[in-house]
């Protein structure tokens, strides 16, 4: 049985960037992902990070932005340290070998973003996640650290209130393995694939939040489901707001530049719900194009096209069939992020470390970056902002799970037993007769899930979706499979994976419905307003046997009153 | 669109001799390869394998032979290889074992990757803001660092073919991406590294991966530039810098290559003897060896002017 003093899994940016701090202070850290980690999703970032470099700037503006981004539902607290620690993170970065674009003294360079004050957004072309990702795993490299690559978490061990590490399967012999570790740092990324059409990877299919709410942890503001204004109709691909932070913008089929009309102000650069809204009404409203509304690139000229939006134009050209330089590019909002996530403090715990129990959680279990909820991005998150969280918060988890680590004794594990259970788990897999088939549910899930709880949302539509997911959960306990082997059985996969996102759809569901109020994200039709004196609070959500619990917890603020939000 | 997805299929379980089994697929418009697959995948044969995640081109998870050639599943649409009801061949990818189905074993391409000291190694001590340098600087490495570690110049370089222990494009343009950072602090160190044998100079420069790395990363471009540093640096003792010397020498004296004098040349008299005297008897019976003496060219003292005028 492998055992490490601190377990992370995942092998994104948030999962690397805590693996690397845990490994520079010494710590026996191993890392275990079910993609190769330079194949994680954070590879898909084009846009940027944000750090507040520049002299006009300061960190405190970046964090009013980020507050009044999340519509005061993010924890003010959390939101300073992301700010004020983003200063020395990028510099850290740099300093590891990121090639940031520069300015001609040779300085970080910085680009504009939506709900920013200032330009405000660090990138490498609009390649920053990818190249954010490549450097992490060269610096894993450089301190040996050990890594499960291909390696396929189902189920988390909990042992005497716990985590005391996970069972996984090699994916490519398909062997089961009980991996022990005194700290366990969750950083699976988000959950994409409950949407249809989504932004996300095919393997963000929200493993790690459903690992983490069955396994005893709180899942917080899970109603907080982000669309981009840009991604492509024929795939829902993205096209990064450094379009438009470069300059292009938003026209309905009248040649209008709507934007001006919904936010006078900051017009294309609004806040992301901002501008998605505003785009499904000119879309309802009988402005748009066939479901779509229109990116205009065309007048940023090849310069700029080429050297800081190539991969832009590529993607347009492939899966578009249109040449950003002479035609406007049919676009649509479509699903993107996930704010919410498993409760955290500011050190990416779990649980109460406070003594208090003002929530639920798993002692020893760690979270970070998209799957996990501090919370800095509320009720909508700002683009740019995610990238930094994974890498200020996933450095604090790493840390704080190292001194957790050498602060408590290993828990006895009954090795056998648990490999035992997940080999009866699969087994009942492979003995189901053939019929329905994981893919069958999936897309159902997905297109119940964005007709019902997206853009703009009411009590109806919330319902359906709903009920639509806890019927295809009732169904999924017949999924069959075709393949029954060991090697890369990816057939059995995606019904684990079904498994995970239809819990987790539920509670998107669940804490959808109950909040009786409009804010960042959630925009109810039947409740257009913000309601302060109510909700301003998280949903808290954890998993008891006859569903889903809700409780509610007041936010953090510590500078900051809520305000009325316009652009 | 409708195509016939033809589609190499191996299971060491079950399907231990590699077989071919053919779907119909009908895709929209900007349909791909991999749209194609997971078609398959969901609804026709659950047990076909691949790797994919992005869809996006940007994960490198899906990079397989697709009619011959190595290429990004996500990023090959179906209407601009075939047209309706045509045929695609799908395979893994070459110069690796096969894992099962479309998913090759990459274990060798990270070794590989990670041999060549794949991080930023700076010496002395940090600044304490960012490390100054020039846009431009950083600019030329992100053409390196496109790179998505797909694997599909290594599936497709014709070296790897013949000698498995030949670093290739990928690790390779990797590295260059260390020698020309002007933050890295072991330039020469790295520089006598990649020139040791399977480095730089195993490269015989055709062009395979420039044509099939679907990121513009063009990796024998980079490995041609960390020679050029290498020779700059002096390095010039080995046997592909010396064949690169002798290359230039050869063609400046007479206008032609020699192939007897830069074997000569290249290996020194007695090595050029006995290592390659089997080459030459074995070329003498294919009808392959060249003229033991070249005619004269009356034109050479053109090709010399060449050279004089880059000042060479
Ligand atoms: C197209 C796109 C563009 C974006 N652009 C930007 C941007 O410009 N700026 C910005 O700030 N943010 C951006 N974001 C958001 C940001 O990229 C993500 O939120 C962030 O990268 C998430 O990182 P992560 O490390 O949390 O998760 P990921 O990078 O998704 O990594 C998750 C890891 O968990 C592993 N894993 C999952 N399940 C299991 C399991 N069961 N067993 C083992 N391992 C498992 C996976 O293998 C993977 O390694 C973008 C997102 C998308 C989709
Ligand atoms: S050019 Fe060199 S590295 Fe590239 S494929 Fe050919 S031999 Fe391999
Ligand atoms: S150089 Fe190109 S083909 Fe080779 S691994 Fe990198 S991206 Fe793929
Ligand atoms: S699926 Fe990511 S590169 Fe093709």
């Amino acid at each position: 049985m492998p055992q490490h003093d601190v377990l992370v899994i995942g092998g994104g940016l948030a999962g690397m960037r805590a693996a690397y701090k845990a490994k520079s202070l010494g710590a026996d850290v191993a890392l275990l992902s079910k993609v190769y980690p330079t194949r994680s999703h954070s590879a898909a970032a084009q846009g940027g990070i944000q750090a507040a470099m520049t002299s006009e700037d300061s960190w405190e503006t970046h964090a009013f932005d980020t507050v009044k981004g999340s519509d005061y539902l993010g924890d003010q607290d959390a939101i300073e340290i992301l700010c004020r620690e983003a200063l020395d993170d990028i510099i850290e970065l740099e300093h590891l070998g990121v090639i940031f674009n520069r300015t001609p003294e040779g300085r970080i360079d910085a680009r504009a973003f939506g709900g920013t004050s200032y330009k405000r957004t660090c990138f490498v072309a609009d390649q920053t996640g990818q190249v954010l990702l490549h450097v992490m795993w060269e610096q894993l490299v450089g301190l040996n650290v050990k890594s499960y690559e291909e390696w396929f978490v189902t189920h988390l061990i909990v042992e005497d209130g716990r985590c005391a590490g996970c069972v996984a399967l090699e994916i490519p012999t398909g062997r089961l393995e009980v991996f022990r570790a005194r700290a366990v740092v969750l950083c699976t990324g988000g959950l994409g694939q409950v949407y249809q059409p989504s932004t996300n990877g095919l393997a963000v299919t929200a493993d790690g939040l459903a690992l983490a709410y069955r396994a005893g942890a709180t899942l917080m503001d899970m109603e907080m489901v982000q669309h981009h204004p840009t991604t492509l109709k024929s795939n829902g691909v993205l096209i990064t707001e450094g379009a438009r932070g470069e300059g292009a913008f938003l026209i309905n089929s009248k040649g209008e530049r709507f934007m001006e009309k919904y936010a006078p102000k900051m017009k294309d650069l609004a806040s992301r719900d901002v501008v998605s809204r505003s785009e499904t009404i000119e879309i309802r409203e009988g402005r748009g194009m066939d479901g779509c509304v229109l990116l205009d690139l065309r007048h940023l000229g090849p310069e700029v096209v080429f050297k800081k939006l190539s991969q832009i134009h590529e993607l347009a050209r492939d899966y578009a069939n249109v040449d950003v330089l002479k035609e406007p590019l049919p676009i649509r909002p479509g699903y993107h992020y996930l704010m919410g996530g498993v409760k955290t403090d500011v050190d990416g715990r779990t649980w109460d470390a406070s003594g208090g129990r003002r929530w639920q959680g798993v002692e020893g279990l760690f979270a970070a970056g998209e799957c996990a909820n501090v919370s800095v991005h509320g009720g909508n998150r700002l683009g740019g902002n995610s990238l930094m969280d994974t890498v200020v918060y996933g450095r604090r988890s790493g840390a704080a799970a190292v001194g957790y680590a050498r602060s408590v004794d290993w828990v006895a594990v009954n090795e056998d037993a648990y490999k035992e259970q997940e080999r009866r788990k699969i087994k009942a897999i492979f003995d189901k007769p053939p019929g329905l088939r994981a893919a069958d549910l999936r897309q159902e899930m997905g297109t119940a899930m964005d007709d019902g709880i997206a853009v703009f949302r009411d009590e109806e539509s919330m319902g359906n979706a709903l009920r639509t997911v806890r019927s295809l959960k009732e169904k999924s306990s017949s999924v069959s499979v075709h393949n029954k082997g060991h090697v890369f059985n990816t057939d059995l996969l995606s019904v684990l994976e079904m498994g995970y996102m239809l819990d987790v759809a539920e509670v998107v569901g669940v804490s959808a419905l109950n909040r009786k109020e409009s804010r960042g994200a959630h925009a109810r039709t039947d409740y257009p307003e913000r309601n302060d004196a109510e909700w301003l609070k998280h949903t808290l959500v954890s998993w008891t046997p006859e569903g889903p619990r809700l409780d509610y917890l007041p936010v953090t603020l510590t500078r900051w009153e809520p305000q009325r939000r316009t652009y | 669109m409708r195509a016939t997805l033809r589609v190499r299929r191996y299971d060491p379980e079950t399907q231990p001799t590699p077989t071919y089994k053919e779907y119909p697929v009908d895709l929209p418009q900007y349909g791909t390869v991999l749209d194609g697959l997971l078609d398959v995948r969901d609804r026709q044969d659950g047990t076909l394998s691949l790797r994919c995640s992005c869809r996006s081109a940007i994960c490198g998870s899906c990079s397989m032979r697709i009619n011959g050639e190595a290429r990004l599943a996500c990023k090959t649409l179906v209407n601009k290889i075939a047209s309706p009801g045509e045929t695609i061949t799908v395979e893994p990818m070459g110069n690796m074992p096969v894992i099962k189905d479309l998913v090759a074993d990459m274990t060798l391409f990270w070794d590989k990757v990670r041999a060549v000291e794949p991080y930023l190694q700076p010496v002395g001590p940090a600044p304490e803001r960012e490390y100054l340098v020039s846009n431009e600087a950083m600019e030329r490495l992100t053409v390196a660092m496109n790179c998505i570690m797909c694997g599909a110049c290594v599936s497709d370089c014709t070296v790897l073919e013949v000698d498995k222990t030949f670093l290739g494009p990928a690790a390779l343009a990797k590295a260059y991406r260390f020698v020309d950072d002007p933050r890295d602090g072991r330039k020469m160190e790295r520089l006598e590294k990649y020139t040791q044998t399977s480095g730089i100079w195993d490269c015989t420069r055709c062009n395979m991966c420039v044509q099939v790395c679907p990121k513009g990363v063009a990796p024998m471009e980079r490995i041609m530039q960390v020679r050029s540093m290498a020779m700059e640096a002096g390095f010039n003792k080995t046997r592909g810098a010396r064949h690169a010397s002798a290359f230039a020498e050869i063609v400046k004296e007479s206008g032609r290559l020699d192939e007897m004098g830069l074997a000569l040349k290249t290996y020194g008299f007695f090595k050029a003897g006995f290592t390659l005297t089997g080459i030459g008897l074995r070329a003498f019976f294919r009808n392959k060896l060249p003229p033991l003496f070249h005619r004269p060219i009356a034109t050479a003292e053109n090709v010399r002017r060449l050279f004089r005028r880059l000042g060479v």
